[in-house]
């Protein structure tokens, strides 16, 4: 698997390189506490200095715009491979799968956004079982994942496709795995340096925010909380996600569900959305 | 580090912090007997390297930091007192140097219930008059060193049915006003009040030098923040605290290590880790700030699950702080600093308020 990968985004396009839409939970076996999280995010948050470095997860990163590097370590005696490493270009990430069969920290080892991974062959496919992980995101709409979750994943390579299988579990936010792929293909040719640099400086981007405001929508009071179910026209039961909404069967569900009524056309100079919330929002920015 | 299977199973360890956070509440008001009823006899000592010099130690009770040096060793929070065997134990495993300085975060006896037995392991650096008016009793343990607060409750008259604390579990050196500060093993040791949060007398005990930053329970990763009203904590205070400790923090690697962060409870963390916690106590606080300016009474607002989405992480129906005694902690402050207003007086006033909704 050694060299360089760029993730193809066919798979969840809208959701990997626009981003999701606040409020789209579809397909995710998320519980009421995930929703509520969501319901409340306001991506203002982000804009506190001390979060807009924040890293996605490992089990998180490999959705997103990156550059792939992946390469062995090996003892310089043995020639045992030690470790595999991984390096994202986004967040300057790297990621270690040690190869050597040590035993995973204890549970008061520090967490990390990559986490403390291990792995094994099974044949031809790589086996990595992740744990020590910090608190991320299911998706980045405000969907969270705790920092208890741990992650197993499948790592096949045919020819120049590298496909990733991963398996989720968080007995924080999800009621069942939540199982993703991912497929790369192989660089020809390296990338040039600056391609794998992601330069994060931290900065006061609203002077006149008071000191420890954390942005939050109040539950169930966020100004766009129709929006998404509207725009498309998905039923309620949907959009609010939850292990169901992974199945196939769930489509005659969504078939017999009432749709939300359309959103209205944008007018000229007008918010996209009115409603209970809106003359807030619109006075507290 | 090690890895040990009963400490691995999380119900297991979360019945033990929560019996030591209780215990330790509990002992600050009702002596050591408290603890003596808990059972000590399997608790392993779990010694994380911090830093090269900086080490922490779980047990049964808030975790112990340790910082080694040429000069000596300062230990800050001690556990229970069953425990300090174990803890020598563990601090000696490291060095033989001798024990200087022990520093409590705050009163809990979880957290000082070890002091005697730790600080008689030690001795104090002193010489001329003050040894030559004391003798002997100058230099024969460790000084104990908290915020001036910890010393006035522990040494004041207990409640009706309550027991003194032992007078060897108190401090022997106090400090009043915003800090503490000295130069140990060539590294600046800030000790940093942090005014009514867990109590009224917590510290933070920052190594500058090793870059590292003990919390006592102004931080954990077990609960949600224990707001010991009681013994003068307020959540906003908590909150204040929580954003002083992130002033301190610097990360690293974006937003992780860089300064690292002995919790008083739970396991060793960084920036990232204060970040998520503050912003959940925040959002918590804001949310029934916002529900008792609208006028609603408490169980309105317990009925609108303000704590919902953090309680799968950090709520508990049982035990000595429940999900339930949170949120009647913070409401019962709000109303005190937010009493509803007359009518006329609030018509026009434009609420003040961090968590946007749609209003009234």
């Amino acid at each position: 698997m050694d060299g360089t990968w760029q993730p193809r985004y066919h798979e969840d396009q809208p959701e990997r390189i626009p981003g999701p839409e606040l409020r789209d939970y579809l397909g995710l076996p998320i519980n009421d506490a995930a929703r509520q999280f969501a319901d409340s995010w306001d991506p203002g948050r982000i804009t506190l200095p001390e979060e807009q470095c924040r890293v996605h997860v490992s089990p998180y990163i490999y959705r997103g715009p990156t550059n792939l590097r992946i390469w062995e370590e090996k003892h310089p005696k043995t020639q045992d491979v030690q470790a595999i490493k991984h390096y994202h270009s986004t967040f300057e990430q790297t990621r270690t799968i040690y190869m050597d069969g040590r035993p995973h920290p204890g549970p008061n080892a520090a967490h990390t956004w990559m986490g403390f991974s291990t792995g094994r062959w099974d044949g031809d496919m790589l086996i990595i079982e992740t744990t020590h992980l910090k608190q991320g995101w299911v998706r980045r709409n405000g969907l969270p994942m705790s920092d208890r979750a741990k992650m197993t994943e499948y790592w096949v390579r045919n020819g120049d496709l590298l496909t990733q299988i991963v398996f989720l579990f968080d007995p924080v936010y999800l009621t069942e795995p939540l199982v993703k792929s991912q497929e790369f293909v192989r660089s020809p040719r390296e990338l040039p340096a600056q391609t794998w640099l992601w330069v994060c400086d931290p900065v006061v981007e609203i002077a006149t925010r008071e000191e420890g405001v954390v942005p939050a929508y109040l539950p169930g009071e966020h100004p766009f909380a129709e929006e998404f179910g509207r725009r498309w026209g998905i039923p309620e039961v949907a959009v609010r996600g939850g292990a169901e909404t992974q199945y196939p069967e769930f489509q005659e569900v969504v078939k017999q569900a009432p749709k939300p009524a359309p959103l209205p056309p944008p007018s000229r100079g007008a918010a996209r959305v009115t409603g209970p919330g809106q003359q807030q929002q619109q006075q507290g920015r | 580090m090690r890895m040990d299977t009963r400490l691995n199973s999380r119900a297991w360890r979360g019945a033990m912090v929560a019996a030591a956070i209780a215990t330790g509440a509990a002992l600050a008001v009702a002596g050591r007997a408290v603890a003596q009823q808990q059972n000590f006899d399997n608790v392993e000592i779990d010694t994380v390297k911090v830093r090269d010099n900086v080490y922490m130690l779980v047990g049964a009770g808030g975790n112990t930091t340790v910082m080694i040096g040429e000069e000596g060793i300062l230990v800050v929070d001690t556990q229970f007192a069953p425990l300090s065997t174990k803890i020598l134990a563990a601090i000696r495993a490291l060095s033989q140097a001798p024990i200087r300085y022990v520093v409590n975060t705050h009163l809990h006896g979880d957290h000082i219930g070890g002091n005697e037995a730790i600080a008689k392991a030690g001795r104090t650096r002193a010489g001329g008059n003050v040894v030559g008016d004391l003798g002997a009793a100058a230099t024969s343990q460790a000084n104990v060193i908290a915020h001036e607060n910890v010393l006035s409750r522990l040494s004041a008259p207990p409640a009706a049915g309550q027991q003194q604390v032992a007078f060897a579990l108190w401090p022997t050196e106090t400090f009043i006003g915003r800090k503490r500060e000295f130069l140990f093993n060539n590294e600046a040791v800030q000790i940093i009040h942090q005014p009514k949060a867990h109590t009224d007398g917590d510290s933070v005990v920052f190594l500058r030098k090793s870059d590292v930053v003990a919390t006592g329970d102004l931080f954990t990763t077990v609960m949600y923040p224990f707001i010991d009203v009681a013994n003068g904590g307020s959540m906003t205070g908590e909150i204040d605290a929580l954003n002083a400790i992130l002033d301190i923090t610097v990360p690293s690697n974006v937003n992780e290590g860089g300064t690292m962060v002995i919790p008083g409870h739970g396991r060793l963390s960084d920036e990232q880790d204060v970040i998520e916690y503050r912003d959940m106590a925040t959002i918590v606080r804001d949310r029934i700030k916002e529900y008792v300016k609208r006028g609603m009474t408490l169980d309105q607002v317990k009925a609108k699950k303000p704590t919902l989405d953090f309680d799968p992480r950090y709520g508990t129906d049982t035990g000595f702080w429940t999900t339930s005694m949170f949120i009647e902690t913070i409401y019962k402050e709000m109303v005190a600093m937010n009493p509803p207003a007359p009518a006329p007086a609030s018509r026009g006033k434009k609420p003040n308020q961090t968590q946007k909704g749609s209003g009234e």
